[in-house]
């Protein structure tokens, strides 16, 4: 049976919840399809807490979006757009009390108002927070508001294709986990809010689901990805399973120190220290390491200590009790009488789907907001609490766009035989996959998509990491091609039926296949060092050559790159210091 | 080596659920229950079906019952989180030691099996929303802020942590026998509200709770508190409560309201 609505909202997450809301306040009928149930969205995991000049805090008194503005644009290297990020964080107080009108238990400051704590890049503690489970608090808050206005979720449905034509959206085809079918979905808008692409690497701190088949979707259907090149790499995840300890730690006053206890921020930030911009502060840790001054470990390589421990147990259990429980669940340690093994680990994807302040797209009807889109706020290197934020402010946008573009229409009349055809070319595809037969000849072969998956994983980590040379990334560009061969190779034996997460693995390996040829091209054509974009062999900004935005359009062949100017307003572009 | 016994059940094929054997060797310190549930899936049988997402204790994705000893299978079985339950810590020896380990692993209870350790949720979620999970009030809006005090703040501490993973709900007995039963993450979702010094709608949620299978359904059997893996305690939620609907009945009761 074919589904359809006004706004279909592909999504979930933070992003994806408040756009629905949007729409749906606007008088339209709105469906969220999404391949987890939203509490499970990787938005819950966010810890630190989500910015907004509120001038709550007694030493942050005299901040003002302006300057929320300013430390943004100075924090994303000057590659941002400077008009996104002032409506950004000219919004951001209103976000915030939004929030607690629905219920958001944010911390609260001794005076009853909502807490703040200092975090990196910024000029005063403008974080507002939940003690470190503020993404969790705030999924909820929205959840609720979904559960109060009666939006229909389809839960767990992978959305694995868009419908376009003539360059205009009209649907997904999804993948509906609990029949094991294809479904149509047709929509007057769709809004792509599927979050990061974390897992193209290793260690990452995002969870298994984030995934690149979110933006491929956009990217296949003719949107082009933009700054893809700029991937965020954490200072601190755990060893091992690289779960984040957040920068809350060090905004409580954490100290980063190697092997011979030494803060050794002072060396590379000495005004901020910890608290200077991750980009910097991972390329310090991965520094020390190289030069020998971190610890090693067999299994998980390289690492230095985060240390909370002087902050006393009062205050880390009041402020930073999810860390705690991490420590003690993952690590066995207890991180109020010892320091924390951490290391930098893939975090944020900053580039991403291209749309414009209003999650508009190249594809008529077609939106994208959070994550896996990229506006851009963030530039080059994004500010930790400044993600939460961009969710709901650019969710909201979009709900409110896709529902004027809808409305503003004259009723749509579905064309009877686009979606068929989407659907029918979607369901031999699969089937190729899955039984091995059709002209590609894809699923006859013997390859383990996740050993195609490890080998990829491996490659991003070694080569397409903090520091970046032209060999390496080269070498990551061919073996990634080699590992796209191989998946027309793929041995994927079963049928549609009921929870097969082996075909979701196959179909997201798919996606990060084709974001991951994205984001090293993107960095291969980047000689300059930028934000979280080093290259060894190219040290420097180059403002002459690449004050521009990277857009990779898709082709059969591959990913083909152009360029953008960088919306330029108040910030001229100047050299950054902390 | 670990030999992890995990329910298999496809309602559309099989007529009787079953326990297949698969031989996991130790990856390492650090090694979970999911990781173990993965090596299955991406080297043993790609048709084993379970959830999970954001392998960190988070999400609530991967409640079920896992068991675990060295001998006899069934020991000290326990709802929990695949992905926070450390292999090291079930089976001690089991990774660096050559111990060898079993592990049994169930979906959760009270709720119809989809495929394998995949549950039906529905019910759980209709429950939850039946209790109004969202904050009501008729007071006039602040322009900025509720002034909510560190105080009042602190009385939701803790409730507002629930991930709804469903482990309380498969260890409940009275679940067990009461599908319409709202089951402890509803009732601790109904409290976290009730306690909550912005929401006024305590009469109307005292209606939602306060009837045969809400509240005072609860006997108080501690279960749910055991097993949260974020350390709630569901049934104190429950038994604060019951507390503030008797204490209303009596003040309607005396015409006091
Ligand atoms: C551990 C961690 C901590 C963080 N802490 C902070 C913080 O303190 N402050 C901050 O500002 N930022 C933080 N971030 C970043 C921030 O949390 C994320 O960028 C943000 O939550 C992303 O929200 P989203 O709605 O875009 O995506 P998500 O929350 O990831 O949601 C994506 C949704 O899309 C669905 N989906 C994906 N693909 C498909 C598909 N193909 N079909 C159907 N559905 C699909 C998923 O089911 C999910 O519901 C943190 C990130 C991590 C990893
Ligand atoms: S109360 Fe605890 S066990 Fe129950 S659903 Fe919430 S987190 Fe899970
Ligand atoms: S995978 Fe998220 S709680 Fe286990």
């Amino acid at each position: 049976m074919i589904k359809r609505c006004d706004v279909l909202v592909v999504g979930g997450g933070l992003a994806g919840l408040r756009a629905a809301l949007e729409a749906q306040a606007n008088g339209l009928n709105v469906v969220i399809a999404s391949k987890l149930y939203p509490v499970r969205s990787h938005s819950g995991a966010a810890q630190g807490g989500i910015n907004a000049a509120l001038a709550n805090h007694p030493e942050g008194q005299n901040d003002n979006p302006g300057l929320h503005a300013f430390d943004t644009v100075k924090g994303s290297d000057y590659l941002a757009d400077q008009d996104a990020v002032e409506i950004m964080t000219a919004a951001a107080p209103d976000v915030i009390y939004q929030l607690d009108h629905w219920g958001c238990p944010f911390s609260r400051l001794a005076n009853g108002r909502v807490a703040q704590r200092p975090f990196g890049g910024a000029g005063f503690p403008r974080t507002c927070y939940g003690a470190d489970k503020t993404g969790h608090y705030i999924l909820q808050t929205l959840y609720e508001q979904v559960i109060k206005n009666h939006i229909e979720t389809l839960n767990e449905w992978l959305v694995i294709s868009l419908i376009v034509e003539n360059k205009t959206c009209s649907g997904v085809i999804a993948f509906n986990l609990q029949s094991g079918q294809l479904e149509i979905i047709e929509a007057g808008a769709v809004i792509v809010a599927t979050g990061g692409s974390g897992r193209i690497y290793g260690k990452s701190s995002n969870a298994f689901t984030s995934t690149g088949l979110g933006m491929a979707i956009a990217y296949r259907a003719g949107v082009p990805l933009k700054d893809m090149e700029f991937i965020q790499f954490h200072p601190t995840t755990i060893i091992g399973k690289n779960i984040l300890m957040t920068e809350g730690c060090r905004g409580e006053g954490g100290y980063l120190v190697n092997k011979n206890n030494e803060r050794f921020m002072k060396k590379y930030a000495p005004d901020k220290m910890e608290l200077a911009p991750r980009d910097i502060v991972s390329r310090s840790i991965q520094t020390e390491i190289n030069e020998g001054l971190g610890f090693t470990d067999p299994a998980f390589g390289g690492y230095v200590y985060l240390d909370i421990r002087h902050l006393g147990a009062d205050k880390i259990t009041e402020r930073l009790p999810g860390v705690v429980e991490i420590c003690t669940d993952f690590l066995g340690i207890n991180p109020i009488k010892e320091p924390i093994p951490v290391q930098p680990g893939q975090h944020y994807t900053m580039g991403g789907i291209d749309t414009d302040k209003d999650g508009v797209t190249e594809v008529q009807g077609l939106y994208a907001a959070g994550e896996c889109a990229c506006v851009s706020v963030h530039g080059a290197n994004r500010l930790g609490g400044n993600s939460l934020l961009e969710t709901l402010v650019f969710g909201q946008r979009a709900g409110a766009h896709a529902a004027q573009y809808v409305a503003g229409r004259a009723k749509q009349k579905f064309n009877e035989s686009l979606p068929d055809y989407f659907l029918k070319q979607q369901e031999s595809r699969l089937q190729q996959l899955t039984m091995g037969a059709g002209p590609d000849k894809i699923g006859a072969g013997t390859e383990n998509p996740y050993q195609i998956r490890n080998e990829l994983n491996k490659t991003m980590d070694a080569l397409v990491g903090i520091f970046r040379t032209e060999s390496d990334l080269k070498y990551a560009l061919s073996g990634i091609e080699a590992l796209k061969q191989r998946f027309r190779k793929i041995k994927a034996p079963g049928i549609f039926s009921s929870f097969n997460y082996h075909l979701l693995w196959v179909l997201e390996l798919e996606g990060n296949l084709d974001v991951a040829e994205a984001i090293v091209k993107g960095a291969l054509a980047r000689r300059e060092s930028r934000g979280s974009h080093s290259r060894r062999d190219f040290p420097k900004r180059d403002d002459v050559h690449w004050l521009k935005h990277t857009l990779a359009t898709y082709t059969k062949e591959g990913a083909v790159l152009s360029d953008r100017p960088v919306t330029i307003t108040k910030f001229q572009p100047q050299e950054r210091k902390y | 080596m670990l030999n992890f016994h995990v329910f298999r059940f496809d309602p559309s094929k099989d007529k009787e659920s079953r326990f297949d054997r698969f031989e996991v060797p130790s990856l390492g310190s650090g090694m979970t229950v999911l990781d173990g549930l993965y090596y299955i899936l991406e080297n043993l049988d790609q048709t084993l079906a379970f959830r999970s997402s954001c392998r960190a204790g988070a999400c609530g994705s991967c409640a079920m019952h896992i068991s675990a000893g060295g001998g006899a299978l069934g020991g000290n079985g326990q709802y929990r989180l695949a992905c926070n339950t450390l292999i090291e810590t079930l089976i001690p020896g089991a990774i660096n030691n050559n111990v060898t380990g079993q592990i049994m692993i169930r979906p959760l209870a009270h709720l119809p099996v989809l495929k394998d350790l995949v549950v039906d949720l529905t019910n759980f979620f209709r429950h939850y929303e039946t209790i109004k999970p969202y904050l009501i009030t008729t007071a006039s809006l602040p322009d900025k802020e509720f002034i909510q005090s560190t105080k009042q703040r602190k009385k939701i501490d803790k409730m507002i942590d629930c991930i709804l993973c469903g482990a309380c709900y498969g260890s409940c007995p009275v679940a067990a026998g009461r599908p319409d039963y709202l089951g402890p993450h509803a009732l601790l979702k109904a409290a976290r509200f009730l306690f909550d010094s912005r929401d006024t709608a305590d009469e109307e949620r005292i209606k939602l709770v306060g009837h045969n299978a809400g509240a005072f359904r609860c006997h108080t059997i501690f279960n749910c508190q055991q097993v949260c893996p974020k350390d709630i305690d569901p049934a104190g939620a429950i038994a604060r409560l019951k507390m503030k609907i008797i204490l209303d009945k009596l003040r309607r009761f005396f015409g006091r309201s």
